[in-house]
């Protein structure tokens, strides 16, 4: 079918949704296509969830300058969207003479970045802030404006807040191609539908070169590089205050020791590179590298609490900068190709500035009205006990637990149901809820999250998926399959 | 919000709880209260659908909703309240229980004792960091236990198990009789921690093939899973290169041992023993807490529910007399594991017992033709020769009361295993 | 003929030889340790007996009837039990022990439901 969209957003992560949302205040059709079944399916919802304070990036780079840029702008966005942020501060260690020379390569590259204050600190300092550490680390860059960020959710608030004030979401639509066509305009296809735009915004991760190249003579290419991780159950006290990177050296760039905004532990990433990016499994050998890495930062690490590995997949590209603004060769068309880490603390930037690129080029009008975001009301775990009691008075739901690790009731399951965009599977529900993502990994509450989200959104039970296309829960009802298999 | 009080409070309806709570009313508590988070007491018994509970206790064997049934039957008859879809959000160490519901929406409740029966919970792929993808079709044992006997759906057609421990086995079975084909039951150890019998009975019986010092060491499937690959393990469990096998399916169940829930536990402050995961325990299965009790799976995870009962009857009466301020001395004996030994439940007891003192443990391995050798000091106290011991089932020996004159608590009380000539 | 036989009795499990004369009457078992294992070999040779048990759907209730049969019945009858039971269906309420299906496969047998189900409101 034929479809019809000013703009067209080309895939649902963090960048996308970024841009979606600051479109949104335009009066525009905007169309955000993405081939999974929700936002924020790749690569913003795996990774570390740091939002870098911007010593790393090489000054004068653009990964330099919107790093900056949006880790500024994200913990007001943050407070303002009622995304769990946390500005923990950050330690790159170093564990040798020679580490040192290059935390103060980090320390002036920083100050050219404008990063507020860096500082070198000795063995003793770095220690009595740390005790868990490697007593053999030296020397560390402090890093305070270092924080820690819900990625995906960070993505449905940008998300909510586009769909709410007019932005469309199309899950399971993969574009195959793109096109310019002579009347300047864009043609997208996907398996089912052809989207026309006039605007055409390549946020897709991943594929981004992919499309790039089909409508630029100057051509990109996108290096696969997936990283590997351990998700640590909660402990009762924190190891580690703050992020802990390792001193990039000629053994490689290290992995990083985090909390999390939730309070879990975070180790990781590996660094391999690979074809195919939905390649997103783990392996023996990439989880090993992370492990025989994370003894460094952490001798006493134990595997115990482990919750669940998970991988993401970055997307490199050969010049090692990002790439954004208009497509060359191709007036109408713009994108955020080879979007890796810094990514996520710059997203709100690209967002902002792709958007006023766009509306200045293309003479978008600001609309008179923009609807107010609506914060996901407080986690019923967070509450007070009076709040918890007035939450439950308005809604008897909030008095059933569903996700016990979590401490997740059914209120809060059916408004993720219901957000802006809805959650329309258990990962969706999951990740907007955390109902599933404690130390059973939803072995007791997924039957429950099943039934809720067949009973909200009228589909049989069988039909609930674990993340949408063919990732169903159950294969029929027990008749259905007495049938089958009395049949054979 | 308004402060109710009971003279005891039980968290959960399961096995322990009932039994807990029977015994206290017994024992003429008068003012006791059980909750429950789901709908209808009887805890995971209810979906345990398999003959083969009870053999001890009633000397036959019953269904798990037969057996539950009888502890729920005797619960109405004493008229003990039980609240159904109530969940506790915390205890606090003086004993006030904060719970939520529905119906009556966030109450607390001072208890004068407060007995934790919350059971055990399975342990996630991520204990065992069991690469691969993370598509759908992959269930603990039970969850699809839960769907199939709970709910009437079939989780899957063509079907892997990795655990041998009895939810699994029994799965095997009943995904079988369902219609579904059961390619494998891989097991990393070399031994199975489930029983004989349902060896037998669940996979010998459907040519289900039973693979020890095996483990999942990878899994395919983008949206649903679609094969896993099973390799053979050495001495130090790890993965053999070479001796990959690949089994088409889409499903894998995980039957990997399961953790007492103590995360109320903890928030009251009760200590955890590392050695069973569950609480640190007297012999009147009293936590380090004064007045906060534990029994049942919760305390340390037993292989039969007649134990579980025995068990928390005993913590429900211990319960019943500390609200009774029935103070003893306190001086304790306490209890460690020795050699071939590990958990030892309880972990002290108290000087001079009141009664007989049941010691459970977990062997450590697989011993033949050994003794279970409980001694103080240079004093054997006990000893008991078995043809065999195995992780997989718990060893229970009850020692007289009158086996610990003369026990001043000065040097701990050791439980081993003495190996046997072979 | 020879068979050999693993005992559940026990955590032993004592494997065992049983051997059988033509008209398959057991002549000796050997391997066992105790006498439950004899009988059980015996048992598992001549006419191996499991129960049986299952939840069948029902109306009136979102949770299945689980059902058992009420003594052992012959291994080799399993499959023909199965898919008979696979066809049944009950209507809540249904009481504990209640006959859900008399005489199942003509082995004399009862199938009995396990729990008491009442009908959802």
């Amino acid at each position: 079918m034929v479809q019809q969209t000013d703009v067209l957003i080309i895939g649902g992560g963090v960048i996308g949704c970024a841009v979606a949302r600051e479109l949104s205040r335009y009066d525009v059709s905007i169309t955000v296509l993405d081939r999974a079944w929700d936002v924020a399916e790749g690569a913003s919802k795996a990774n570390s969830g740091i939002v870098h304070a911007g010593y790393d990036a090489v000054p004068g780079t653009l990964k330099a300058k919107y790093n900056v840029e949006g880790a500024q702008m994200l913990p007001a966005l943050c407070e303002e969207l009622g995304v769990p942020y946390r500005q923990c501060g950050a330690l790159v260690v170093g564990f040798s003479e020679e580490d040192r020379g290059t935390l103060e390569t980090l320390l002036a590259r920083g100050e050219a970045n404008g990063v507020p204050a860096l500082r070198i600190i000795g063995k003793e300092e770095l220690l009595s802030l740390e005790p868990h550490l490697n007593p053999q680390a030296c020397c560390a860059l402090l890093v305070p404006t270092s924080g820690i960020v819900s990625p995906y959710e960070l993505t449905f608030a940008f998300a909510d807040d586009a769909a709410l004030n007019g932005v469309r979401f199309r899950f399971g639509a993969e574009v195959k191609s793109v096109e310019r066509l002579s009347d300047g305009s864009f043609e997208a296809k996907t398996e089912h539908d052809t989207w026309r735009c006039r605007i055409l915004v390549n946020c897709a991760g991943a594929s981004s070169a992919d499309l790039h190249n089909q409508l630029s003579p100057e051509k990109k290419k996108i290096i696969h590089r997936r990283g590997q991780y351990y998700l640590l159950d909660r402990p009762v006290s924190a190891p580690f205050e703050r992020t802990i990177f390792q001193c990039p050296s000629a053994m490689g760039k290290g992995v990083l020791v985090s909390p999390t905004v939730h309070g879990n532990v975070l180790l990781g990433p590996s660094a391999e590179d690979i074809d195919d990016p939905l390649d997103t499994e783990t392996t023996q050998s990439g989880l090993d590298s992370v492990m025989d890495r994370v003894r460094l930062t952490w001798p006493d690490v134990s595997l115990r609490t482990n919750i669940t590995n998970f991988s993401g997949v970055r997307a490199h590209e050969e010049g090692g900068d990002f790439i954004i603004g208009p497509v060359a060769g191709s007036p109408g068309a713009y994108e955020a190709t080879g979007i890796e880490s810094p990514g996520l603390s710059s997203a709100p930037a690209i967002g902002r500035a792709l958007a006023e690129m766009i509306s200045h080029e293309q003479e978008l009008v600001r609309k008179e009205r923009i609807r107010p975001y609506e914060k996901p009301p407080i986690p019923f775990r967070e509450m007070t006990p009076a709040q918890q009691q007035e939450a439950l008075e308005a809604n008897p739901l909030y008095g059933s637990i569903i996700c016990r690790c979590e401490v997740i009731t059914e209120a809060e399951i059916v408004a993720a149901i219901h957000r802006p965009v809805p959650a329309t599977h258990i990962d969706a529900v999951k990740r907007r809820t955390r109902a599933g993502m404690g130390r059973c990994q939803g072995g007791f509450c997924s039957p429950r999250v099943a039934s809720i989200l067949s009973r909200e959104t009228g589909i049989p039970l069988t039909e609930v998926t674990k993340n949408g296309g063919n990732s169903y829960l159950l294969t029929g009802t027990l008749t259905e399959n007495a049938e089958r298999s009395d049949r054979t | 919000m308004n402060r109710e009080h009971v003279d005891i409070l039980i968290i959960g309806a399961g096995p322990a709880g009932l039994a807990s709570a029977i015994a206290a009313r017994e024992d003429g508590i008068e003012s006791l209260l059980v909750l429950e988070r789901e709908s209808q007491p009887g805890g995971i018994l209810r979906q345990c659908i398999h003959n083969g509970f009870g053999l001890h206790r009633f000397s036959e064997e019953l269904t798990g909703p037969e057996y539950a049934q009888r502890d729920i039957d005797r619960a109405r008859e004493l008229k003990i309240p039980i609240e159904c879809d109530t969940t506790v959000l915390s205890v606090s160490p003086d004993r006030v229980v904060t719970c939520i519901s529905r119906e009556n929406g966030l109450r607390q409740i001072e208890a004068g004792a407060v007995i934790l029966a919350m059971g055990c919970r399975e342990r996630p792929r991520g204990a065992l960091c069991t690469p691969g993808t993370r598509c759908a079709g992959i269930y603990s044992a039970g969850t699809a236990q839960r769907f199939v006997n709970l709910e009437g759906f079939m989780p899957g057609q063509r079907v892997v198990i990795l655990g041998s421990g009895d939810i699994g086995l029994i799965m095997a079975r009943r995904m079988t009789l369902q219609g579904a084909k059961v390619l494998a039951c891989v097991e990393i150890m070399p031994y199975s921690s489930g029983l004989n019998r349902n060896i037998v009975q669940c996979l010998q019986d459907y040519d289900i093939p039973l693979y020890l010092s095996h483990t999942v060491t990878d899994i395919k499937g983008r949206e649903r899973l679609e094969s896993v690959t099973v390799s053979r393990v050495d001495e130090r469990r790890r993965p053999i290169p070479g001796t990959e096998m690949e089994f088409e399916c889409d499903t894998l169940l995980l039957s990997v041992g399961l953790i007492p829930e103590n995360e109320l536990s903890e928030g009251a402050g009760v200590s955890i023993s590392p050695a069973t995961s569950g609480a640190v325990v007297s012999d009147s299965f009293e936590t380090s807490v004064p007045g906060i009790f534990a029994c049942g799976n919760v305390l340390h995870v037993h292989d039969l529910v007649d134990h579980v009962s025995s068990e928390s009857f005993r913590a429900g009466h211990a319960a019943a007399a500390f609200v009774r301020s029935e103070k003893r001395e306190s001086v304790f004996l306490f209890v460690q594991d020795g050699e071939g030994v590990r958990g030892t439940v309880p972990q002290k007891i108290q000087l001079p017992p009141a009664q007989d003192v049941t010691l459970m443990f977990r062997p450590s391995g697989v011993f033949r033709n050994a003794s279970a050798v409980i001694s103080c000091g240079g004093k054997e106290l006990f000893r008991r020769k078995a043809m065999i011991f195995t992780p997989g089932e718990m060893a229970s020996y009850t020692l007289k009361a009158d086996s610990f004159a003369g026990l001043d608590g000065s040097e701990p009380l050791t439980v081993r295993i003495e190996k046997g000539a072979e | 003929m020879e068979q050999m036989i693993t005992c559940i009795n026990c955590p032993v499990g004592c494997r065992m030889k049983v051997t059988l004369n033509e008209a398959k009457e057991v002549v000796s078992v050997e391997g066992n340790t105790c006498p439950r294992g004899r009988k059980y070999a015996m048992q598992e040779c001549t006419l191996p007996l499991r129960m049986i048990t299952a939840v069948i759907p029902a109306e009136h209730s979102a949770t299945p009837l689980s059902v058992k049969t009420a003594a052992p019945v012959p291994k080799h009858l399993i499959p023909q039990i199965m898919k008979q039971l696979r066809q049944l269906r009950v209507s809540a309420p249904v009481q504990m022990g209640q006959v859900i299906l008399p005489d199942i496969c003509g082995t004399g047998v009862n199938l009995i439901a396990t729990r008491p189900l009442p009908a959802d409101q």
